[in-house]
């Protein structure tokens, strides 16, 4: 039951982009098509998870016992630079079709802060393992959930006629005001 | 030299408009939208950021030569993630206040584009007065447009700027301004009004 409550608000009332702000930046720029945002969707979920289960070893079994937590910032981000560098590699080997829908998207993840921000909160919160796995997995759902209604809206905005100088960012920004609007509505289901 | 002045002052001032990094790059978006709920936490937000890439900035750009280029960008993220561990501990022992209202976004100034924007496109590749007259510019730049993205959220959503009262009483906050629909709409709204401006001025 705990596991789903986190689910959920991770996923719903806490969206990543949509209420913590966290990855915006793919969010405003890989949300023209849909099927891109999909693939970036994905790979972020699955780095997320990653990133959230080596963090949380690294951090209770590395830094805490050894009194090193200020080596926190410095060490989680090395993490999740080697480990998307390690995922790259990997997925190059296993599967070429999923290499081709995720790959050039993996190195951008690096610079995604909502992948530090999962790393940094479930410390924050003090997730077990499992629920750090869980909490890193919901927020990447989270994510994808974001990035493809913007995606979807986006495609429609094509055809809309808007103002010329809010064109492409401002409007995007906009959007994303009334997404979060909506979002809001979920505040009430926890 | 005189010309060398002149281009100085124009490494200096290009980042509080002509590349201006949140209106006109759109880097840093993260903690510009998460921490301006109100004036000041836009500003220490910025200074934060003031501290960090202009102190990364000179280290980057006095060991340019130095650092193998196969190796850059985690060098560079290093240097930043150690100038944000200082900030953040000085925050935390200092002002407390401040780094509880910022709280989790202080550490991940290190993932912020802009910082490592900076380093990459300039800092690397010139010498070190240079590059801390650009850092200077860049986030001022930044501090300013996040002090005014907050003033202008806490005005409509609490009625004040700084704590100061400046809408007559009568006045109902507009109390999505500070939650995080608000960031977005006034975001966009002054990134809508930036283009305009630009386009005025260049006609």
């Amino acid at each position: 039951m705990e596991l789903f409550v986190i689910f959920l608000s991770a996923v719903f009332v806490n969206n990543y982009v949509l209420s913590k702000f966290l990855g915006i930046c793919p969010f405003v720029g890989v949300s023209k098509k849909l099927g891109p945002s999909l693939s970036m969707g994905m790979a972020t979920t699955f780095v997320m998870t990653m990133a959230a289960a080596v963090s949380w070893l690294i951090y209770y079994n590395i830094l805490l016992p050894n009194n090193l937590t200020f080596l926190k910032i410095v060490s989680f981000i090395l993490v999740i630079a080697s480990l998307v560098q390690f995922v790259e590699m990997f997925i190059k080997k296993i599967s070429k079709p999923l290499y081709n829908a995720l790959g050039i998207y993996l190195p951008l993840i690096t610079t995604n802060c909502a992948i530090m921000g999962v790393a940094l909160f479930l410390v924050d919160k003090q997730y077990n393992f499992v629920e750090s796995i869980i909490f890193g997995f919901s927020a990447g759902v989270g994510f994808t959930l974001a990035i493809v209604i913007m995606a979807g809206i986006r495609e429609k905005l094509e055809l809309a006629d808007v103002p010329e100088y809010f064109k492409g960012a401002p409007i995007t920004m906009i959007v994303a005001g009334c997404l979060a609007l909506a979002f809001m509505g979920f505040a009430g289901m926890i | 030299m005189s010309k060398n002045k002149v281009s100085l002052i124009k490494e200096f001032t290009k980042g509080l408009w002509d590349e201006n990094p949140v209106l006109r790059m759109l880097l840093g978006l993260c903690p510009t939208l998460a921490v301006t709920n109100s004036a000041i936490n836009g500003l220490s937000m910025g200074l934060a950021v003031l501290f960090t890439l202009t102190s990364s900035s000179l280290i980057i750009s006095i060991f340019r030569k130095i650092i193998p280029k196969e190796v850059r960008i985690p060098t560079f993220i290093v240097v930043i993630a150690t100038f944000v561990t200082i900030t953040d501990l000085t925050l935390a022992a200092k002002f407390p206040e401040i780094s509880k209202a910022l709280g989790p976004f202080i550490p991940l100034i290190v993932v912020n584009c802009m910082i490592l924007g900076r380093q990459e496109a300039f800092a690397s590749k010139n010498p070190v007065g240079r590059s801390i007259i650009d850092a200077l510019g860049m986030s001022l730049g930044f501090t300013l447009t996040l002090t005014v993205l907050g003033a202008i959220r806490e005005l409509l959503g609490a009625g004040t700027i700084f704590t100061l009262q400046i809408m007559p009483e009568s006045f109902a906050p507009w109390m999505i301004m500070i939650l995080p629909p608000g960031a977005f709409l006034t975001l966009g709204l002054m990134i809508g009004a930036a283009n305009w401006i630009n386009a005025k001025v260049k006609a």
